[in-house]
């Protein structure tokens, strides 16, 4: 195509230095124009046979041959101006396919991040394989500088593994021995050999990359706007080309007793045909999904997948966040907050004894609560010492340690015991102990905020979000200390996973018009409130595939920081969507108005169309660079 | 069952026109071709020859756009 677009352009310059006249000056100029133009000829042509009568290789087409046409009826022999407008729109065709493509690749790398080959090892050797060849349960070798294939769990080796091309995060993670590492995420420094968790197919790399190349396919309203758009409009231009062509002549001959003769027609013609150059649509139609395209690109290198051009859309009109409290404001981990005696008196400098009897009893559970308190023990746990372990459902568990009898567990346990527990005012989950029949006090556990929540949620207001909410299963008294803490709006507390559902259907029905209600979740037992939002944002969904299925919006790490960020992109995304149809829109009517009157030549015409074109692809760019809002 | 094609289509309105001509296809459930990643969704109906229906489908395209290939 740049071959083409050179010789014609050396060949016009030297036509114009040529002094020929006649019938030769007609045919060297067709030759250029042919050289320059046959396809789309050729494509209008086709278009025709096959009864598609209306786009732009035919816009094209009707005017340049009308251009030549005019030049010999007016024996001027002005073809440069046919061949111009053809060559201007090639190099603008050019121009634009060039930058489409290259910003399209560009976005393209940015999100591929499929691994080529899984190393394995054979007799010995290390062996490259197809990441797809490999079984769930073998183990796979990773080198410094490779990506990780497939999900697992170190085996051996230590190591620190750069996940920015995931989540965004720059700061590496270290693992060693029993770590999970996930696919995706770049070996940075030591070899490390992983048992493989899942098959390649079902890895968290497999999974966004899946997602992400879906993205593009669902459609924005705008972009089917667009495509309806230019539907009705490039007909619906030619005919206003037509009838600028014959109604103004006629209404002269008619009214005015101008001659019928091709001369009263000529003006008209002329402007149809600069009309036909101005309307064409291309601008609008690449411009709105490459913006999409970037804006969704540049998303997610930050660490957010966004699943399609609608759902930016939907992102960009967010008024109402509705947070599920476990798991994406706070941590969804307990830890021991404080220690009390049995007047609720805080005890924290002889916790060491209430702390080490908590955990050897509540080391036979499981139950996060046990882990919290195992964890905040620090020391290994000798269960030797301990013996005659009974747990009563529902209340706590009872066991002989070192001699001595101690329960731990709920306000019943301490009652049935026949012992007055302390009734705790700090809110929380309260675990009581009693040793040898006495009350010795109680540990106090909450989950734990996340660093960032409290500045996510100030964020959220500045970025115009008019509402935010916390749903949450938990007490009314720790949902209310959270809430405060952290300036949410409102808090409905205490309900129940299906109640979750109902609460947010009454939100959605309290939204008025445009505003639109996200429910940020974890993903893990929260689906079908992600699902029933106008918007579900999962967070933290590194590795967790239900997450990402019912989610829009997933956030690859868990900080919340990043919801006001996503939406940032969005309405940076759409907006600048709306510049580049006001823009185009705008400079084309002006265009075709000025047009009509004869003020704008076939000069300024081409200008209209590439020009317009080039400005609003490279404004369309824009979209991809989100790094910094 | 849907299936994800590699496309070469070169104008973003063209994508939009094909995609219009290839969904009327009979035996296409639902069709979508991203202009952008440069490929073509397509959801069959369950009881369709998958083969023909592609066959068609690029019969289609290549009349509203000559350039539209199908790798």
């Amino acid at each position: 195509m740049l071959t083409r677009i050179i010789i014609a352009l050396v060949m016009t310059v030297g036509l114009l230095f040529i002094d020929i006249t006649g019938w030769l000056r007609l045919a060297s100029y067709l030759v250029v124009y042919l050289i320059i133009g046959y396809d789309i000829l050729k494509k209008a042509w086709l278009g025709i046979i096959h009864g598609r009568v209306f786009d732009e290789n035919f816009l094209m087409a009707v005017a340049t041959v009308g251009a030549f046409a005019l030049a010999i009826y007016e024996k001027s022999g002005d073809y440069l101006e046919a061949i111009a407008v053809m060559l201007f729109y090639q190099i603008g065709e050019f121009f634009q396919s060039y930058a489409v493509g290259k910003s399209r690749r560009n976005i393209a790398t940015l999100m591929d991040i499929r691994p080529d080959y899984a190393n394995i090892e054979q007799d010995g050797k290390i062996v490259k394989v197809d990441p797809d060849d490999v079984e769930v349960g073998q183990t796979i070798v990773i080198q410094p500088g490779e990506r990780v294939p497939i999900d697992g769990v170190v085996v051996s080796g230590e190591s620190s593994l750069n996940t920015s091309a995931l989540t965004g995060e720059s700061l590496p993670r270290e693992v060693s021995t029993g770590d999970e590492v996930i696919s995706g995420s770049i070996n940075m420094s030591g070899v490390l050999k992983v048992r493989t968790t899942k098959e390649f197919g079902d890895s968290t790399v497999s999974k966004i990359l899946e997602l992400v190349e879906d993205s593009a396919s669902r459609k924005s309203k705008s972009e089917n706007f667009i495509a309806k758009f230019a539907r009705v409009y490039t007909p619906a231009v030619c005919y206003g080309a037509l009838a600028l062509a014959l109604l103004p002549p006629l209404f002269l001959i008619i009214f005015n007793g101008a001659p019928v003769s091709f001369a009263t027609f000529e003006t008209w013609v002329y402007r149809a045909l600069v009309f036909l150059v101005i309307s064409c649509p291309c601008a609008l139609v690449v411009s709105i999904p490459l913006s999409f395209f970037a804006g969704i690109g540049g998303a997610s290198r930050e660490g957010v997948l966004v699943k399609g051009a609608n759902i930016l859309e939907t992102l960009s009109k967010v008024k109402t966040v509705v947070f599920d409290k476990t798991g994406t404001l706070t941590k969804g981990v307990f830890e021991v907050n404080a220690y009390h005696g049995d007047h609720d008196e805080d005890i924290a400098d002889r916790k060491a004894q209430l702390l080490e009897y908590a955990a050897i009893v509540e080391s036979s559970s499981s139950h996060p609560i046990a882990r919290s308190l195992q964890q905040a023990y620090g020391h290994t746990i000798d269960r030797n010492r301990m013996s005659d372990v009974k747990e009563i459902s529902g209340k706590g568990i009872t066991a002989v340690i070192d001699g001595k009898t101690v329960a731990a567990g709920n306000e019943k346990l301490m009652l049935d015991l026949g012992l007055t527990p302390c009734h705790c005012k700090t809110a929380g989950t309260i675990v009581h102990l009693a040793i040898d029949g006495k009350y010795a006090g109680h540990i106090v556990l909450g989950d734990v905020v996340k660093p960032t929540s409290a500045q996510a949620i100030a964020d959220l207001h500045r970025s115009g979000v008019t509402q935010t909410v916390m749903l949450t299963g938990d007490t009314r008294s720790v949902a209310d200390q959270t809430a405060t803490g952290l300036g949410i709006d409102k808090v409905y507390s205490e309900l129940l996973p299906a109640d979750k559902v109902s609460q947010l259907e009454k939100i959605l029905a309290e939204s008025k018009g445009d505003s639109k209600v996200a429910f940020v979740g974890d993903g893990i037992n929260d689906a079908p409130v992600l699902s029933r939002a106008d918007l579900g944002i999962a967070m933290g969904a590194m590795g967790s595939d239900a997450a990402i299925e019912a989610a829009d919006v997933v956030l690859m790490d868990d900080d919340p920081l990043k919801i006001g960020k996503a939406i940032r992109i969005s309405r940076k995304c759409l907006k600048i969507v709306w510049e580049n149809i006001i823009m185009a829109l705008g400079i084309k009517g002006i265009c075709l108005i000025l047009g009509i009157f004869g003020i704008v030549n076939m000069w300024l015409a081409i200008f209209a169309d590439v020009g317009v074109m080039i400005l609003a692809v490279l404004n369309a760019i824009r979209a991809m660079y989100v790094r910094k809002i | 069952m849907s299936k994800t094609f590699k496309i070469e289509v070169d104008c973003a309105n063209c994508a939009n026109l094909v995609e219009d001509a290839a969904k009327k296809v009979s035996g296409v459930k639902e069709l979508s071709i991203s202009f952008m990643t440069q490929k073509m969704k397509v959801t069959f109906e369950d009881d369709a020859d998958q083969e023909a229906v592609m066959t068609e489908v690029l019969k289609v395209a290549k009349k509203v756009e000559p350039d539209f290939e199908i790798l």
